[in-house]
């Protein structure tokens, strides 16, 4: 056997182990896995996973956490989905007008792994391969949820003696004209772990939904993740991907849109020590008169690397598209290193396309500013970096995410200055 | 005793020597004019008062209320009662004018051994003294001098001044870029906040900003050295004859500009 059928063939344990499902989600799973298998994990050696190294992971013996598993929910109006190492703890007992929520049914199949392709991906298809459960929330046609829904994936880590692994997955459907907030974390206790998450979005026609990532993941954690929008005409969906944690992160952010559609995607990475964090998006402009904004920041200290990919995609018939990313990074020491890459993939011609990347230091000039008005030296670098994130926070509309990531933030910052 | 005393300073930028000894002595209560062409040291002058790390002091001395002040970091010289107005003032973009201006104000007031101002209480004294500087309140709540106009920058300069009551305040080319309408009312401010208590610092490179400020010493800079001092008198003869006419090259009278 080669090594990477070693690698992967280790997973057939947990894969033969699952319990059984229905004919339909049982032959995707074999479909899955039997790509997985033909993918194996990815080298850096394949373009899309160049400075992204997952040799630790394709190497380690990762086992299902087993729990036992205590959550108590608080109190939550809205709809809130409690995951423990991928498996479902309780919900929030009451549920607006115009949502169905709860876990993944046979209701999905039209939607389930249609987005998320686990072709191309060798962690999609592993997480479809070991799909059991997930969230799955229905947001009715015109239907206006106030109250964010939130997905709640907590890591307990498993045993001591073993690596723990969790595959969380969403499914959520918008119908035409809804509106709602979409909120998925993901924490976790100290330790090694594995997340592999994927989520599919599926939004319909003048629907607008404002979609938030919050990774708060253990710093020994491996936290790779695919969020997939399929976006219908006039839609209008903003996603918002905060990185704090996790020693190893790779998140991928697709979406797709169809004529006049409006998307953004926002990024907020934070790494310092010797934390790895990759993003990739994609944005594909499938039809005419689509509008994409694109604003990833982020911020390394230490001896962490950060990747930053964007690629969009303006097809053929997506003339009048106007798409515009913006990378910036900034960095607080010598040792950190940051590769970021536009990949802009154009086949109309009537389009407009802006991209621009940057890496800078702190701003000397401003510190003697700050410094020049009595302002130590240390905390000027701190606001200064604060400052730096703070036009991603000014984006964030769910007060309670904005409270705690200023808390986190500053708390950060602080310990940097010092 | 002076409240600040430079003697024989020396200073280079790389390895240029800018400032060639430079002697001066600034009371309490007192405003001084430094006047020269460009290029002649002013604004080296300026940053070696206030710390900034480009200038590389050689040789000489400076003391602030009888201590050594090349020793003190800029925001110990802050905190001590030493305040720059920014010729550039910095854009910082994501910090409010509100917050820096506070944290400035309470550490500063710390050190005096004063109570730190609540939300309140700070509110109160910002509103009074933006009037000082004929002020929109607006400009509170947007970041340090982010697209703020020249001269809302200087006055913001003048204003942050007026908040943190410095002992010695160095304005440097304070009025630069501004029209008559702004040089009036930055330089209201600054009037009202001269007093017996306080120094005053004023580099320029054109008299006019003297007709509002008018000084009680004027110094002339020419490359590195002070080469003439007087009364006010001296900055209306530098008017009537220009650096030329004191012997003096300036760069900017060599190639025909105003």
């Amino acid at each position: 056997m080669t090594a990477v059928s070693e690698q992967t063939g280790a997973w057939l344990a947990s894969f033969n182990t699952q319990q059984p499902a229905a004919a339909w989600l049982q032959s995707l799973r074999e479909a899955a896995f039997q790509r997985f298998a033909e993918l194996g994990f990815p080298s850096t050696k394949d373009e899309e996973w160049r400075f992204t190294n997952v040799a630790p992971i394709a190497r380690a013996r990762f086992v299902p956490a087993s729990g036992p598993w205590g959550y108590s929910l608080g109190e939550y109006a809205g709809v809130q989905l409690v995951f423990m190492d991928g498996v479902f703890v309780g919900q929030a007992s009451s549920l607006p007008g115009g949502v169905e929520a709860g876990v993944l049914n046979d209701d999905a199949q039209p939607y389930l792994a249609r987005y998320a392709s686990f072709q191309r991906n060798a962690f999609v298809a592993l997480n479809t391969a070991l799909l059991t459960t997930g969230a799955f929330v229905r947001v009715a046609r015109g239907a206006l949820v106030e109250l964010p829904i939130q997905l709640v994936h907590i890591m307990t880590g498993g045993q001591a003696d073993s690596l723990a692994h969790a595959q969380p997955r969403s499914l959520i459907t918008i119908g035409a004209s809804a509106q709602c907030t979409i909120v998925e974390s993901y924490v976790g206790t100290p330790g090694a772990y594995f997340t592999n998450a994927v989520t599919e979005i599926v939004v319909g026609e003048g629907a607008v939904v404002d979609h938030y990532k919050v990774q708060q993941e253990s710093s020994d954690a491996f936290h790779v993740a695919t969020m997939h929008a399929s976006l219908g005409r006039s839609a209008n969906f903003s996603s918002h991907s905060i990185a704090l944690g996790g020693r190893l992160t790779r998140n991928d952010a697709n979406v797709t849109l169809s004529e006049g559609t409006e998307a953004t995607l926002n990024g907020l990475y934070i790494v310092n020590g010797t934390q790895h964090i990759d993003n990739h998006t994609e944005i594909d402009h499938a039809k005419p008169h689509g509008t994409s904004h694109e604003l990833y920041k982020g911020i390394l200290d230490g001896k962490a690397t950060a990747v930053f990919n964007g690629r969009i995609i303006v097809r053929k018939d997506a003339q009048k598209t106007d798409s515009k990313q913006t990378n910036k990074n900034l960095v607080l020491s010598d040792e950190a290193v940051i590769d970021t890459k536009p990949e802009l993939q154009i086949f109309a011609d009537d389009v407009r396309c802006t991209h621009g990347a940057t890496i800078g230091q702190l701003d000397e000039e401003a510190l003697f500013y700050l410094q020049s008005r009595g302002i130590e030296r240390a905390q000027a670098r701190s606001l200064l970096t604060y400052a730096f994130a703070q036009d991603i926070l000014d984006r964030v509309k769910v007060q309670s995410i904005k409270d705690q990531l200023e808390k986190v933030l500053f708390e950060k910052f602080h310990e940097h200055a010092a | 005793m002076a409240l600040l005393e430079v003697k024989d300073l020396h200073a280079t930028v790389g390895e240029r020597e800018i400032l060639k000894g430079i002697d001066l002595a600034v009371k309490a209560g007192q405003v001084h004019a430094i006047m020269g062409p460009n290029g002649s040291g002013k604004s080296t002058l300026a940053g070696v008062l206030a710390g900034r790390e480009i200038y590389h002091v050689t040789a000489g001395q400076v003391l602030y209320d009888g201590t050594d002040l090349l020793e003190m970091a800029p925001e110990e010289r802050a905190r001590q009662g030493i305040f720059l107005a920014f010729q550039y003032p910095v854009e910082i973009p994501g910090v409010s004018n509100m917050y820096f201006l506070k944290a400035a104000l309470n550490t500063i007031r710390k050190n005096r051994g004063l109570a730190e101002l609540d939300a309140m209480d700070f509110l109160n004294l910002v509103r009074e003294k933006m009037k000082l500087l004929d002020m929109e309140q607006a400009l509170l709540n947007r970041s340090v001098n982010t697209g703020f106009s020249g001269g809302e920058k200087k006055r913001n300069e003048i204003f942050q001044m007026a908040v943190l009551e410095p002992r010695l305040a160095i304005l440097d080319e304070t009025d630069s870029g501004l029209d008559i309408d702004a040089l009036r009312t930055v330089a209201g401010g600054v009037n009202a906040l001269r007093s017996p208590e306080r120094a005053m610092v004023v580099v320029t490179h054109y008299q006019r900003l003297l007709n509002y400020i008018v000084p009680d010493f004027v110094h002339v800079l020419s490359d590195g050295r002070i080469v003439k001092s007087g009364g006010k008198e001296l900055a209306f003869e530098l008017e009537q004859r220009g650096y030329a006419g004191l012997g003096i090259a300036d760069e900017e009278e060599a190639v025909g500009k105003p």
